[in-house]
């Protein structure tokens, strides 16, 4: 990314998230939760604005954000994968889903594609054990995957370059 | 109910599995008042309920009082179901469920086996009410047992507590009541009243159903426990991932202020508490108490040495009860039905019932809530229906990462918290993962591990380094690099962790490596041996083929190969090209023949 400084009126969207919270420390975590809904990551002007408005040092901010699973410092991309890897989808297959997720788009778990389309990212549970393995794309929950099926979601979400491999 | 009762009600089950099957539209298209449904009955009667239990036959639409139960339906059914079944008295035989043991479909669900071994308390509501109506919390006693509490003494209640036998439903089976006794002594205020919805284990939706379900029911719990150690202030800590349940209890929470039963001088007694939803951050270490309390206060979730107890110093310093989301569901049921009844259920050291997540390889998959004593057999065979397809048993996994794997010998075990215990696995917080001939035990041990060393906050040295050195001999045996003193060394460092490590974490971490490396030990000397992973998951050491005698060319697997590596003509034999094969081991799960083998 060339620049991490957000334009004038994200500043202001910025703010009206932050001012919903009193200006103290245990707020933090939902702060962030907002931020990372609206920016679709954590963005290090917003961290800095955190911490300054409840008066917690940026160091301290910057350790939660990195601590809990939920924060990315990297932009996601516009359709993000959520693969489960959790215990019944793993032994239904998921591996086999993030494999294909990883050689078709060329991300790793954890990472966005150079035209922020997709981000990959692998999680504990979604609570949909009885329909996997199951992969959230964008809060959408698609059942039953297989590696066909996720050929598929992908050709659905990034058009036909994503569905067939180079 | 009175007359409420003769009319007609549609339920439609809107939980996490029947909404990725399409429960909402199901929900939706009865809403839209098809063919004047609305004459027949008012739009409160249409509900959309929390979950069913048996997820893998969602989406589920009920009718009562006739108990009509249709299983998979679509929205396109519904105008159908609305004539035949509402304004009508027809079944539409189709929809109805087909008992996978007598082959005959049924029209009342709660009858078929997967239902008529279960007992549902924690769950009482849970499938049967519109979570977002408090009126229909109250129709089924709702808040009667706050009534009860609040005109008895906080001793009493508590003694109740205690005298049912209560034990913590997150996985540490600490008594309940003992909990709320010590802090009751304590004189120190502000305290505080937690709830654990931090539902991290892989595998595992119980708590969800009840927060999404059923969310006065906590609610009710906590108000409780407020009133018998005199708290003001509770919190919800509710994993941010489960979007529906911080809507579910955000919108009870507020409709039980606006009623008054919640905030100041509730319900005329002089009671004041109030509820606040905190959102997780995703980090499995934050269902560990001291490490959530930790997160509520605006810190990494890092646990604290418990020399002293949350109930003496928890949250900020203060006395701090903190309970899981399903122990907090069986408090008002007590006080109803009175402790002794409570404790008539389940064995001597663990009274009530238990719910589990009943998930893998198993033909039922769902919410199952049982008295505890029930036997494994009973739970995995007789309400699950056993491993799908002809594929053998080869274990159940209790606990979640902290448990153990528990292998087909132990299958009459009777569950509860202490026998667990005893087979090297624990209670956890009730997910119960089946797996079968196609799970690699070595591979389920290295996941565990894999998860608990990204999961380890880091702060103590026998969790970060000892998972993180057991995770390396595990993902070299995995790769075929492993020795046999490999084996011993991960007894060594397993013990080691077990013994020294801060928190619970830590100190279970070990478990799934222990468990299998004793009950499995043969499978990982099949991959350090011979190098060959049995189950074929292993993709280093496994290679697949077709066995020519059993394979009739059905073609299903060619078809379904997404690299087109099987090959054959129509009735003949296949064969799979070993260069294209990528190992998805979709081929094996097609096979109707079990001719597909691992070499």
């Amino acid at each position: 990314m060339e620049t991490d400084a957000l334009i004038t009126n994200q500043s202001e969207e910025l703010d009206a998230i932050i001012n919903k919270y009193p200006g103290e420390k245990r707020y933090i975590m939902a702060i962030m939760h907002d931020i990372s809904r609206h920016f679709n990551y954590l963005p290090r002007q917003a961290l800095e604005a955190t911490a300054q408005y409840t008066g917690v040092p940026f160091s301290q901010v910057y350790s939660m954000a990195t601590f809990y699973k939920a924060f990315s410092l990297v932009p996601r991309g516009r359709v993000h994968f959520k693969v489960c890897d959790g215990t019944t989808c793993h032994i239904k297959g998921s591996q086999i889903i993030i494999d294909e997720i990883c050689s078709r788009l060329n991300i790793k778990p954890g990472e966005t594609t150079a035209d922020l389309q997709f981000s990959l990212e692998t999680v504990n549970c979604i609570g949909a054990c009885a329909i996997a393995p199951a992969l959230l794309a964008n809060g959408k929950v698609h059942p039953h995957l297989n590696a066909a099926g996720i050929r598929q979601v992908i050709a659905e979400y990034g058009g036909p370059e994503y569905g067939k491999k180079e | 109910m009175g007359k409420k009762s003769k009319r007609k009600q549609v339920l439609v089950c809107c939980g996490t599995g029947c909404i990725a099957n399409g429960g909402l539209d199901v929900y939706q298209a009865f809403k839209n008042n098809p063919g004047g449904l609305f004459e027949l009955a008012s739009s409160d009667d249409i509900k959309a309920t929390g979950c069913h239990g048996l997820c893998s036959s969602g989406p589920f639409v009920r009718i009562l009082p006739d108990d009509i139960t249709y299983c998979q339906v679509k929205a396109g059914d519904v105008e159908e179901i609305i004539e035949k079944s509402i304004k009508g008295n027809e079944l539409i035989k189709r929809l109805l469920y087909r008992d996978p043991q007598s082959k005959k479909r049924v029209q009342n669900l709660e009858k078929v086996a997967f239902n008529s071994m279960q007992l549902k308390k924690a769950l009482r509501n849970v499938g049967l009410i519109n979570p977002e109506s408090l009126q229909d919390y109250l129709d089924r006693q709702g808040y009667q047992a706050l009534r009860k509490a609040l005109k008895m003494k906080p001793e009493a209640v508590v003694q109740e507590i205690i005298d049912a036998g209560l034990r913590g439903r997150g996985g540490g089976g600490f008594p309940t009541g003992l909990k709320w006794k010590a802090c009751q002594a304590t004189t120190s205020t502000p305290k505080y009243i937690v709830c654990n919805g931090d539902e991290g284990d892989p595998g595992a939706f119980m708590d969800e159903s009840i927060m999404e379900g059923d969310p006065h029911n906590i609610l009710e719990g906590m108000l409780i426990c407020a009133y018998t150690v005199g708290a003001a202030k509770g919190f919800i800590y509710v994993r941010d991932e489960y979007a529906g349940s911080v809507a579910a209890l955000t919108k009870a929470i507020s409709d039980a202020r606006e009623h008054g039963f919640m905030g100041d001088n509730i319900l005329g007694s002089g009671l004041n508490f109030d509820i606040e939803i905190v959102r997780g951050g995703g980090a499995f270490v934050c269902g560990e108490e001291t490490a959530l309390l930790a997160s509520i206060e605006g810190n990494v979730g890092e646990p604290w040495d418990k020399y002293v107890f949350p109930t003496e110093k928890g949250l900020w310093g203060q006395p701090t009860v903190i309970n899981n989301v399903e122990t907090w569901s069986n408090v008002p049921l007590i006080l109803l039905e009175g402790a002794k009844k409570f404790a008539s259920t389940g064995t001597a050291g663990s009274k009530g019932t238990k719910v589990f997540s009943l998930v893998g390889k198993v033909v039922n998959t769902g919410l199952v809530e049982v008295p505890m004593g029930t036997s494994l057999r009973d739970i995995i065979f007789t309400i699950g229906g056993g491993v799908p397809g002809k594929r053998k048993f080869k274990a159940v996994q209790t606990g979640g990462p902290s448990g153990g794997c528990i292998p087909e010998s132990l299958l009459d075990l009777k569950v509860d918290f202490d026998s667990l215990g005893q087979a090297g696995s624990m209670m956890g917080s009730g997910g119960m993962i089946v797996m079968d001939d196609r799970t690699c035990m070595v591979e389920v041990a290295r996941y565990y591990l894999q998860f608990l060393a990204g999961e380890s906050c880091g702060k103590c040295v026998p969790c970060r380094e000892g998972i993180r050195s057991m995770l390396e001999i595990l993902e070299r045996i995995c790769n075929g690099g492993g020795c046999l003193q490999d084996l011993d060394l991960l007894e060594d460092i397993g013990e080691t962790v077990k013994t020294a490590a801060l928190c619970a974490l830590g100190r279970t971490a070990p478990n799934p490596v222990l468990s299998t490396l004793k009950y499995f030990r043969d499978e990982y000397l099949e991959h350090i041996v011979n190098h060959r992973c049995p189950a074929g998951v292993c993709k280093e050491l496994s290679e697949f083929y077709i066995d020519a005698e059993l394979c009739n060319g059905c073609g299903l697997c060619a078809k379904n190969c997404p690299v087109d590596a099987v090959q054959g003509e129509k009735k003949q034999p296949h064969v799979i090209d070993n260069s294209k094969c990528i190992k998805c081991g979709e081929c094996i799960n097609d096979c109707q023949f079990l001719a597909v083998k691992v070499r």
